[in-house]
């Protein structure tokens, strides 16, 4: 054993950088700002299965980062998780339960349940105080049945038959809670999603451009990619624009490497989901 | 004792954006119609332009309240001036006048952001681009509010307008004809709305030319 009394943690953030950090706040040094994600995303349980729903738009500040992003995160086969919050921590906190689910899943044989996906996350998110800034919803279906839950930055869930998160989520329960039954069909509950998701896009500027949709039932899904698209840009000129020209291209020489080397093409195992 | 700080601001932001595009015979002064307030809209259908007088047309984002009781201030110093003069005020006068008006409020400003178009006493196009509080200068072109910073390299790559340094001094008008000046007007509305929160809905755009005034509309995203 190292006799040193320094305890460095093995896994984990690091917080050396703390005090520095402090310091020069109070020297007058702004912090680098987040991609935040002001979202609509949404969940609801249908007659056999669970629906999620999510806008496209990821904002930074006023401006729109990113015009089609994917909100809706793969945790196991038969889960998904919608995140909202700070892109950075809803991407690396489903992705690393999801890591965490696979190999469970190969010590046990057996499928994940959605409750287990739920523990690990909100043991994350609690662990962290409320720093990891990720918002979520999180469905699946398991053998247990399908279910529907919402968890909040700090660790707290929820379970709900129909469930909204994010800047939108108002704008959307709005739709839920005058609309939504037990027992919706299939087709019913995509429909019931995409309407609140535009009810998200529209309302509230934190989110906006495209439907994404994804329906989880017994034994089998369906990722709807951008399900409705509704809004294209508006106005296209017909003139075309032209560009004042300023650098000239005086040489250009290409070298094809595959000449200068040996490629050797090795055979590999495509990646699974 | 923790010191006392106001947790009440006088202020608020609505939002939207504002261009103009001065010609040689003719003035575009366009704005979107979206007006908004945090994460919310309050209307989609808004106007920030205001006829100040026949040859000289604003258009305003920032505050829209403090907007609104600048707009009046002028209207009615503007009415005073045709009184004693018979006449209605010519552009550059009219510019003169919102900048002092608005330095008047230094130290307590009109949150407004302004963009002042029309036409000169020899019927050239002019735009006047000012700060809040009332710094103004003579362009060809302007772009002023939420989504400026997105819509004036564009112009600047599209409109390049000689120095004011330069001597002898050139014309700060644009090149384009109308109709070209038109569609380069929907174009940065049509691409500010894709990427700034608070630009959408609609722009209106007032064309000031010999003729008189004309208004179009051009639907913008909705989201």
């Amino acid at each position: 054993m190292p006799t040193e009394t320094m305890d460095v943690p093995k896994t984990g953030f690091s917080f050396d950088l703390c005090r520095r950090n402090d310091m020069l706040t109070k020297k007058g040094l702004k912090s680098p700002s987040y991609l935040k994600t002001g979202t609509t995303i949404v969940g609801l349980i249908f007659e056999n299965g669970v629906i999620l729903g999510a806008d496209t738009r990821a904002t930074e500040g006023p401006i729109v980062a990113d015009k089609n992003c994917e909100k809706i995160h793969y945790m196991a086969p038969n889960i998904y998780c919608c995140g909202a919050g700070t892109a950075a921590d809803t991407e690396a906190v489903t992705d690393n339960i999801s890591s965490q689910l696979k190999l469970h899943r190969y010590h046990t044989g057996r499928e994940s349940r959605v409750v287990t996906a739920l523990t690990l996350l909100k043991s994350h998110l609690f662990r962290y105080q409320g720093h990891v800034s990720a918002a979520l919803v999180l469905g699946g279906v398991d053998v247990t049945g399908p279910h529907l839950h919402t968890i909040y930055p700090h660790g707290s869930t929820d379970t709900l038959p129909f469930a909204t998160m994010g800047s939108g989520s108002l704008a959307a329960m709005a739709i839920f809670e005058s609309e939504y039954r037990e027992g919706l069909t299939r087709d019913e509950g995509v429909n019931l999603v995409t309407k609140a998701i535009c009810s998200g896009i529209f309302n509230d500027l934190g989110s906006g451009s495209n439907v994404d949709v994804c329906v989880i039932e017994k034994g089998k899904k369906e990722y709807l990619r951008n399900h409705l698209t509704p809004n294209p840009r508006t106005y296209i000129s017909e003139r075309g624009y032209t560009f004042s020209k300023k650098a000239e291209v005086l040489l250009t020489k290409i070298t094809p490497l595959k000449e200068l080397v040996d490629v050797v093409e090795v055979g590999g195992d495509a990646m699974e989901e | 004792m923790p010191k006392e700080q106001a947790n009440w601001s006088p202020y608020d932001n609505n939002g939207g954006t504002c261009v103009a595009i001065a010609g040689a015979d003719y003035c575009v002064i366009a704005a979107d119609t979206r007006m908004s307030t945090g994460y919310s809209i309050l209307t989609r259908d808004y106007s920030k332009i205001c006829k100040l007088a026949d040859k000289s047309i604003m258009a305003s984002s920032g505050f829209q309240a403090d907007v609104k009781a600048l707009q009046k201030v002028l209207a009615s110093r503007h009415s005073i001036y045709q009184h004693q003069h018979n006449k209605q005020m010519s552009c550059p006068a009219m510019a003169q006048l919102l900048s002092n008006t608005l330095y008047y409020k230094r130290f307590f400003p009109y949150y407004a952001f302004n963009v002042l178009g029309g036409l000169d006493s020899e019927g050239k196009g002019c735009v006047f681009t000012y700060d809040a509080v009332g710094s103004y200068e003579r362009v060809g072109y302007s772009a002023q509010g939420s989504g400026a910073t997105l819509i004036t390299p564009f112009l600047d790559n599209q409109l390049k307008s000689p120095s004011p340094l330069l001597l002898p001094a050139k014309d700060a008008v644009t090149p384009l004809s109308e109709s070209e000046a038109i569609d380069l007007v929907k174009t940065c509305f049509a691409s500010a709305t894709e990427r700034d929160i608070y630009t959408g809905d609609k722009v209106e755009i007032v064309i000031l030319n010999g003729d008189g005034i004309r208004h179009e509309y051009e639907e913008l995203r909705k989201d």
